[in-house]
């Protein structure tokens, strides 16, 4: 009991823990330890620069606002486009890592970037598929209700299937809005 | 090339992609013959993680065969069958001149507060990942080692990320002999801290968890307790009990962003992402360990703010300890107890999936399905 200075018996001793466990107390000193200290010099990394070679910038590269400059390498996934990448651009611009806008605008432009790449994919011979997409059909053949039982997740998962179709409900209503008031201004 | 792409929240598909290109001397094009999905992999598939951009490639545990090198790559050759470290690092930044190879100030532009990770969003530098048939390697003569003979292909994926963060989170809870270790998640990153707890000499070793298959695992793989949090109307007065009312020395988060257990706290974060994460796991933590404890936060969490219990954590006088993995630091004494049977990967494998079904992949993974608890990707080209 905490009350008093004696720390409450452990249930078995370490030679039972030895015997019963594989390698049971391998690595018991700390100092001896991969990653003790935490900060260490000297490691040999492979490396062979003091400064890497900058790579080679194709197109405007974001960057934060906390760096002094562009890293020597970088990410060439997926350049900036469109009204997220607009969106994208002036959150790093702007506003530094420290700063809730920063992020709170990256996340609203994966949201339009989502938007975007659905409704451009309409105009492709491979227009999204949500049902594909989304694995679900998956669901048959393991086991979809007794893999369930028990789970605390299970009470909101119905905001899942909300989150996937949302966006499919929302721009359907919208692009109905707009076709049926051009239909309206046509006839008038 | 065939390459798994992110299609939006909830949405991905397999695509033809340009091969990777050398971009930078020092780079290596991997042709990647097993892949991992991560826990931290759902992050991004769920929409959490800032600047997620559709159209990009996931996949940060891979092992391939390298397929080509760029002009100043000395320590690999074309054919050398390599295990990758999720890090991306230079090795000679002021962080990676101190073994900080996970906060690598060289190869991220987007962010300073992380380093570079290979398909996991343009806030860890927007790399492409390895769910794919070929992945590119910056810094080949840093992260990538030759995969011992004796290895198992397996075995070596594992080492890429799950097995080296579990490990390291056992580090970062200061484990000494006879501690009692909670361990928060029976995921592959929870089992490996606990597994990986025994080594560092604890007295006890308790998994925490809500799904049954994860933590009958815990008990045959992890030799652990373990607790179902469902079981219990509250998990912290349990493991209170549990520990004699002291609480645990020390306590490992290995839930991270999207931790259930308090409803508001993960529709907030999971679903409505207003929270970088979800904390819920790592408040348990924070009131399951003893005063003057140390928590391991092993969980990864978005770079926006999340609800965490502060106070309770200065008061107590606990230690907060966290980062990601250096993965590369680990491997020497990893290796070692792999060869000597301490510990086995592979064992927590459960699902092997041809790329081109990957979007089921992931549903099974993201739903917890068929007791998923660590699915293999492989590529078609392997």
């Amino acid at each position: 009991m905490p009350y008093t200075a004696d720390k409450p018996p452990l249930p078995e001793t370490p030679e039972q823990l030895r015997a019963r466990i594989p390698g049971w107390g391998a690595d018991l000193d700390p100092a001896d330890r991969p990653s003790s200290p935490r900060e260490v010099r000297g490691l040999k990394t492979g490396a062979h620069w003091d400064l890497p070679e900058q790579q080679e910038e194709h197109q405007p590269r974001e960057r934060s606002i906390e760096h002094a400059r562009l890293t020597p390498v970088f990410g060439t996934s997926v350049p900036l486009k469109g009204l997220s990448g607009v969106v994208r651009r002036y959150a790093y611009e702007r506003f530094s890592e420290a700063r809730a806008a920063h992020w709170l605008l990256l996340i609203a432009a994966d949201r339009v970037d989502a938007v975007e790449s659905h409704l451009a994919s309409l105009f492709t011979r491979r227009p999204d598929n949500p049902l594909t997409e989304t694995g679900v059909l998956a669901e048959p053949s393991y086991h979809p209700v007794r893999s369930r039982a028990g789970r605390v997740d299970v009470r909101h998962q119905i905001l899942d299937p909300v989150i996937v179709v949302g966006p499919w409900v929302l721009a359907g209503v919208v692009v109905y809005r707009r076709v049926r008031a051009m239909v309206r201004r046509a006839r008038t | 090339m065939r390459a798994m792409v992110y299609r939006g929240p909830y949405k991905i598909r397999v695509e033809e992609k340009d091969l990777p290109l050398i971009e930078h001397p020092n780079d290596a094009i991997v042709r990647v013959t097993t892949a991992a999905i991560c826990g931290s992999d759902l992050h991004l598939y769920h929409g959490l993680m800032p600047d997620t951009r559709v159209g990009s490639t996931f996949g940060h545990e891979f092992v391939g065969v390298v397929h080509e090198v760029g002009p100043s790559v000395r320590n690999l050759s074309v054919g050398d069958r390599v295990m990758v470290p999720f890090n991306i690092y230079c090795g000679t930044c002021y962080f990676c001149a101190r073994g900080l190879y996970s906060n690598c100030h060289n190869v991220n532009p987007n962010a300073t507060a992380v380093g570079g990770i290979y398909g996991y969003s343009h806030t860890t530098g927007g790399y492409d990942g390895a769910q794919a048939e070929y992945v590119r390697v910056p810094f080949a003569d840093v992260g990538p080692t030759i995969v011992p003979d004796w290895m198992d292909e397996e075995d070596a994926v594992l080492c890429t990320d799950a097995l080296a963060t579990g490990y390291f989170g056992a580090q970062l809870a200061d484990i000494a002999e006879g501690d009692v270790v909670v361990v928060f998640g029976a995921g592959p990153v929870g089992l490996f801290a606990a597994r990986s707890a025994w080594l560092m000499g604890a007295g006890r070793v308790i998994v925490v968890d809500h799904i049954e298959d994860r933590l009958e695992m815990a008990r045959s793989f992890a030799y652990a307790e373990t607790v179902n949090f469902t079981q219990h109307k509250d998990i912290v007065v349990e493991m209170k009990r549990t520990t004699g009312w002291l609480g645990a020395d020390r306590v490992i988060d290995a839930v991270g962003a999207e931790a259930d257990g308090h409803l508001l706290q993960h529709v907030t974060s999971a679903k409505l992402k207003l929270q970088g994460g979800s904390p819920v796991a790592l408040n348990w933590a924070i009131d399951s360990v003893r005063k003057g404890g140390t928590v391991s936060v092993m969980g990864a969490y978005g770079p926006i703010f999340s609800a965490v219990k502060f106070g309770d954590a200065m008061n107590k006088g606990l230690t907060l300890r966290m980062n990601q993995a250096p993965v590369k630091r680990q491997w020497p004494r990893l290796f070692e107890h792999m060869r000597n049977g301490y510990l086995t990967p592979s064992d927590i494998v459960t699902h092997r999936i041809p790329l081109e079904h990957i979007a089921e992949g992931y549903h099974i993974f993201s739903a917890k399905l068929d007791g998923c608890i660590k699915p293999l990707v492989v590529p078609g080209a392997a």
